[in-house]
């Protein structure tokens, strides 16, 4: 009888784990579940390398990723790599964004400025800026202008084009409401038109971030003496592969940043908006 | 513009400021106006004249020139040709619109939206929105409110200015019925309390009834009824006499084929784009 009865109440405990089980279960296994693709290609990587099916000319391990990260960052070096691409990043951003801005207003506001500007642009839009590459350099040389010159060129197009786009998609009839509301000039064009056109305006600059990206690993390939860029040439040169991949991941990470930050400047602009939130 | 003597004198007499017993509207007289557009007329020689505090509901098929009429009034386009008078002809009367669409402006928040265009705002718009019935909305997005609450706010908007002239471009429109009457007593309250000259532009006889003073009907750009409604207010739909005039006035809207679709702007609010896409990239 007591024997029985013992059973009946271990079962019973193991029951009442079982059913305890998938509360935990449930809320972490959709984030482990995310993670273990890369999670285990890695480890695979990792595996392959150490076992020398993979050769680390092709690819290095993992693990000599992480300590060649490791070793420039207490050597100082990554950061000034860092700190001088990310310096260029933003300054072309701002030059080539900043002018795309000032012009798509220009040309998306007023009629005159559209004829005499737009053609000319859009003609100028299908070169691509890498095309450009040989006359730059015998423009500026291989100085800082150039690199700022070809990733502000680059900038320049999403920017204007989306600026362009969202004036002139504004919604008539709220422009006609604040007319008859007693709005004009910069009051209209402060209250109405441009908080119109920044979800457009918006969209050319998260492209633009993007883009900053793509042409600035180009830029600094070419001809240069730092940057992440010229980090990963020299490893190169060197047959260093897993400094290479530092630079590789340090692109796509800073990459991410931008994102995040246009995000963010979405989220707060476009607060008002059902699509944003 | 062309007025003749005695017409200044007629309207002088009406002006609100010098008679007592109108509050604030303002009188209106169209004087044979036309328009066209590329050559096809929308409107042909109209007449009307719009008493001081008056409410006229204007109503017609769709595409008989009745918006354009109200957009000439409301000045948004010139007028081929003919003319309009304001009061005494002197001074650009103070007229609000209030569209079908709301057209509220989305990133400006429900209590900046009635703002719009104020001066000195500081209390004047939160009024506004309580006379409407909106006084705890005030801080929201006007996406997150509803068709009619939107129109409440428009609504709001408009008459924080205190106008004499209201144009209402079939303001109700695309409400459901429910909303649509309770809509149709708050524009009736505050048209009593506030005494401004109401133009109803609406393609639906039973709310032109329940709200006007006088239904013009358009045909062709032409008007082709003018009727003085007599009942009392607020006008039950009950009454026999309502529905008697509802279904004469039905009956010679029916009798008319439809014609050509509205304006070369076609419907505004297809125009919207809120939803803006990258493109060309």
């Amino acid at each position: 009888m007591n024997a029985v009865s013992g059973a009946v109440l271990t079962e019973a405990k193991a029951t009442a784990s079982d059913v305890a089980a998938p509360a935990w279960h449930t809320a972490l296994w959709p984030k482990a579940a995310q993670w273990a693709a890369p999670v285990g290609l890695l480890l695979i990587w990792q595996l392959a390398a150490q076992t020398g099916w993979l050769s680390s000319r092709i690819l290095p391990e993992p693990w000599a990723v992480l300590k060649a990260t490791w070793s420039l960052a207490i050597s100082g070096e990554l950061w000034e790599h860092v700190t001088v691409s990310l310096w260029r990043a933003t300054g072309s951003f701002i030059l080539g964004g900043g002018l795309g801005l000032l012009l798509g207003l220009l040309t998306g506001t007023f009629k005159t400025a559209e004829t005499l500007l737009d053609t000319s642009l859009q003609m100028l839009r299908n070169i691509p800026a890498l095309a450009m590459i040989p006359l730059v350099i015998l423009w500026f040389g291989i100085e800082e202008t150039a690199k700022l010159f070809l990733v502000s060129i680059g900038v320049f197009f999403p920017v204007y084009l989306n600026t362009f786009h969202g004036i002139r998609s504004v919604d008539r009839g709220l422009i006609e409401m604040a007319k008859s509301y007693g709005l004009s000039g910069w009051p209209l064009y402060r209250d109405v038109i441009l908080p119109g056109a920044l979800p457009s305006i918006l969209v050319g600059v998260r492209f633009s971030l993007g883009l900053v990206w793509v042409l600035l690993i180009v830029a600094e390939t070419i001809s240069a003496q730092s940057g992440i860029g010229y980090m990963t040439m020299n490893a190169r040169e060197f047959l260093q592969t897993d400094v290479v991949l530092v630079g590789i991941l340090l692109y796509a990470v800073l990459g991410k940043l931008a994102d995040v930050a246009s995000r963010a400047l979405e989220k707060y602009w476009l607060r008002w908006h059902p699509g944003y939130r | 513009m062309k007025t003749s003597k005695t017409e200044h004198a007629r309207v002088e007499a009406a002006d609100p400021a010098t008679s007592p017993g109108t509050k604030r509207g303002i009188r209106v007289a169209v004087q044979g106006i036309s328009k066209s557009y590329e050559g096809r007329a929308v409107l042909k020689s109209v007449d009307l004249r719009i008493e001081a505090g008056e409410f006229v509901a204007v109503i017609g098929r769709s595409g008989c020139g009745k918006s354009t009429l109200l957009r000439l009034i409301a000045q948004l386009e010139p007028s081929s040709s003919g003319a309009i008078v304001f009061g005494d002809g002197k001074r650009a009367p103070a007229t609000r619109i209030m569209f079908q669409d709301s057209r509220l402006l989305p990133w400006r928040r429900v209590v900046d939206n009635i703002a719009l265009g104020l001066t000195s705002a500081a209390g004047k718009a939160a009024k506004a929105l309580e006379s409407v019935g909106l006084k705890e909305r005030a801080h929201e997005w006007p996406a997150v409110l509803s068709g009619g609450q939107r129109q409440r706010v428009a609504l709001a908007r408009a008459l924080v200015h205190e106008p004499e002239l209201l144009l209402l471009d079939e303001p109700l429109g695309a409400l459901d019925a429910l909303t649509r009457i309770e809509m149709q007593q708050l524009i009736e309250n505050l048209w009593q309390q506030r005494g401004f000259t109401a133009l109803l532009v609406t393609h639906d006889v039973q709310e032109a009834i329940a709200l006007a003073d006088r239904v013009v009907l358009i045909e062709d750009g032409k008007i082709a009824v003018d009727e003085r409604i007599e009942l009392p207010r607020p006008r039950a739909r009950g009454n026999p006499l309502f529905a008697q005039l509802e279904e004469r006035l039905l009956a010679r809207l029916l009798k008319h084929p439809a014609s050509l679709p509205d304006g070369p702007l076609g419907d505004l609010s297809l125009l919207r784009t809120v939803g803006q896409v990258a493109w060309a990239i």
